[in-house]
């Protein structure tokens, strides 16, 4: 068991060092990483500093590796507008960021896979067409399509809840609830489609075992059946789509923050845009690839000690 | 699933218009698509006036004769600019689709049947998969400059590994079948196997999979455009319309609601077709969807 936890951790790391090497070579594929990193403003001397200084004199492996070495030491650079560490500026945003995606996940697990399972259990019916119309539309309707049609209704013309802002739920837990409700919510959407398609998939799947033929022959309620023996057996690709979905639901982070203006990562990768502040986008990047990583490999040893058909 | 078995023989025996009135959902999303394609296509005769025309007299005017959705804060036609950026939309979303189709087709059979190169090329793959794909198109955006080439190209490179995937998935099941194990036996080169006998198998699948690829590309045009990481400001699409129109929304509603209804429809459109597409081209995907 162990040796099987091992090697699926050491799986993960030709796959950060791809994603290291692609951050490495965007910027200098796309010509003067120095001019790059300098801006549009900055004189040729300036440039020529930047570029000493980033030792982009040395050769493209001594770089490379120089940069592999400042990264395991948790270094991810410093911020060209702002002056600070990009490790810095990321602990300082990281706490909205990490609740709303936190908030986010937990309802939109509680609300799809009930709905894939009834779904499933009721499959051709008007509750799965109902349950798959959901499904389209959430894949379709844009982020921020979503996000101001919901602060139309619910802040402006109904108020019922705050149109933007943000509030540690440290400090004030309910303000904290009302402000985030909209923005889970608008990203909720998105990630219930998903979730609750591929619920409903494999618990069709299932629900044609034996085993769940037996379960109703022996009298069971079909709430047990459904809940218990169904839905546990359909649980690896449910979960494996949950960690794979957090992908899809960076993309939204970064959108959703804009709009509802709470100071997370996304603002900072939307602030670094605008102002070209290269190493933060740089940083981010290698940050969220860690998080997307890290959580994927815990699901897959989760599988691993729960799931005894899985051995890889 | 829920059809009656009778109807299914002759739906896959006759052809198209059986299939479209089985499922009319389909038909309707093919020809609000057309529609659509047909007005980018045709933008100029569509009763528009020059997109970028500012006029500061007309500004954040509502809906009225002379201009039918009304104007933005710089006094610019709402419709024009929306028969206008279905243009960026429609373009993107095709360049992209073929473009990431036709390169993950090459680099997926090549991958796949070629051993030694699978290893590495799908350990990149793994790579760039673990790169959010919006922000992988962000940063190679900011590092490149926007125009429309560099943000079809970002878009692009995060869709290649999903048909990569795909692709190599088809290999390697195909490459194991007897037919192709009889041509290899009696000679036949390489890239004739590759062509012949196993790219017919990977036509179907990645047909479907092109439109779920041209939705997504639409999709991240428009938050692309809306973060000002996308299509320059310049040039009218949904994504923009829908970053400028959100700063007045509360005064002017309908600078950000005809982009979004139209963005909305349009990938809508592009996803039933694709899963229409699924369950007369991949049954077995069906399936499990």
């Amino acid at each position: 068991m162990i040796s099987l936890i091992a090697t699926r951790i050491l799986s993960a790391i030709p796959v950060m060092g791809v994603v290291a090497l692609i951050v490495f070579f965007m910027l200098r594929l796309s010509g003067d990483p120095a001019a790059i990193l300098a801006g549009d403003t900055a004189s040729s001397e300036q440039v020529d500093r930047i570029r000493v200084s980033l030792g982009l004199t040395k050769p493209l492996y001594e770089q490379f590796f120089g940069w592999i070495v400042q990264l395991l030491r948790f270094d991810l650079g410093t911020s060209l507008f702002t002056g600070l560490p990009v490790t810095t500026l990321i602990a300082q945003r990281i706490e909205p960021t990490a609740m709303l995606a936190l908030t986010t996940i937990i309802f939109s697990v509680l609300v799809a896979v009930p709905m894939g399972v009834l779904a499933a259990w009721k499959s051709g019916g008007w509750i799965d067409r109902l349950v798959m119309v959901v499904c389209v539309l959430g894949f379709s309707v844009p982020v921020f399509v979503m996000g101001y049609f919901l602060i139309f209704n619910f802040a402006i013309t109904l108020r019922w809840f705050p149109v933007q802002g943000y509030t540690s739920p440290f400090t004030d837990f309910g303000r904290f609830l009302t402000q985030i409700t909209l923005p889970t919510l608008t990203l909720s959407f998105i990630y219930i489609a998903l979730i609750a398609r591929i619920t409903r998939a494999s618990v069709i799947e299932v629900l044609g075992e034996d085993y769940i033929r037996t379960a109703r022959a022996k009298g069971q309620i079909e709430l047990k059946v459904l809940f218990r023996h169904a839905l546990k057996n359909a649980a690896v690709p449910i979960v494996t789509v949950i960690g794979l979905g957090v992908a899809l639901l960076i993309g939204g982070v970064v959108v959703t923050e804009s709009v509802y203006n709470i100071p997370g990562l996304g603002r900072l990768v939307v602030d670094a845009i605008t102002r070209r502040d290269y190493p933060i986008i740089q940083g981010l990047i290698l940050f969220f690839a860690l998080i997307y990583v890290v959580l994927n490999l815990i699901i897959d040893i989760v599988y691993t000690l729960v799931d005894p058909r899985i051995r890889y | 699933m829920s059809a009656p078995a009778v109807t299914l023989p002759a739906a896959r025996l006759t052809g198209l218009f059986p299939f479209l009135n089985r499922y009319p959902l389909v038909a309707i999303a093919g020809i609000v698509l057309s529609a659509i394609m047909l007005a980018a296509v045709l933008a100029p005769f569509m009763f528009t006036r020059d997109p970028t025309a500012i006029m500061p007299l007309q500004r954040l005017k509502p809906a009225s004769e002379l201009s039918w959705l009304g104007t933005d804060h710089l006094g610019r036609d709402v419709w024009s600019r929306l028969v206008y950026g279905a243009r960026v939309s429609v373009l993107v979303g095709l360049s992209v689709a073929a473009l990431s189709i036709g390169l993950g087709l090459v680099i997926g059979l090549v991958a796949g049947y070629i051993r030694w190169l699978d290893a590495i090329v799908m350990r990149v793959m793994d790579g760039l998969m673990a790169i959010p794909g919006i922000l992988l198109a962000i940063a190679l955006v900011s590092v490149s400059g926007a125009s429309l080439m560099t943000v079809i190209i970002a878009i692009m490179v995060p869709e290649i590994p999903r048909v990569v995937r795909l692709v190599r998935s088809v290999v390697l099941t195909v490459r194991e079948e007897p037919y192709v194990e009889a041509a290899v036996s009696v000679g036949t080169k390489l890239p004739l196997i590759l062509i012949r006998h196993i790219l017919p198998n990977c036509i179907p699948p990645l047909i479907v999979q092109a439109t779920y690829v041209c939705a997504s590309a639409m999709l991240t045009e428009a938050i692309l455009s809306f973060l000002g990481a996308g299509t320059p400001p310049s040039i009218p699409s949904w994504g923009n319309m829908v970053a400028e129109g959100r700063l007045l929304f509360q005064i002017a509603p309908w600078n950000l609601l005809w982009p979004g209804v139209a963005l909305a429809v349009t990938i809508l459109s592009v996803n039933v077709l694709g899963d229409g597409l699924r369950d007369r081209l991949d049954p077995k995907l069906a399936k499990r969807m």
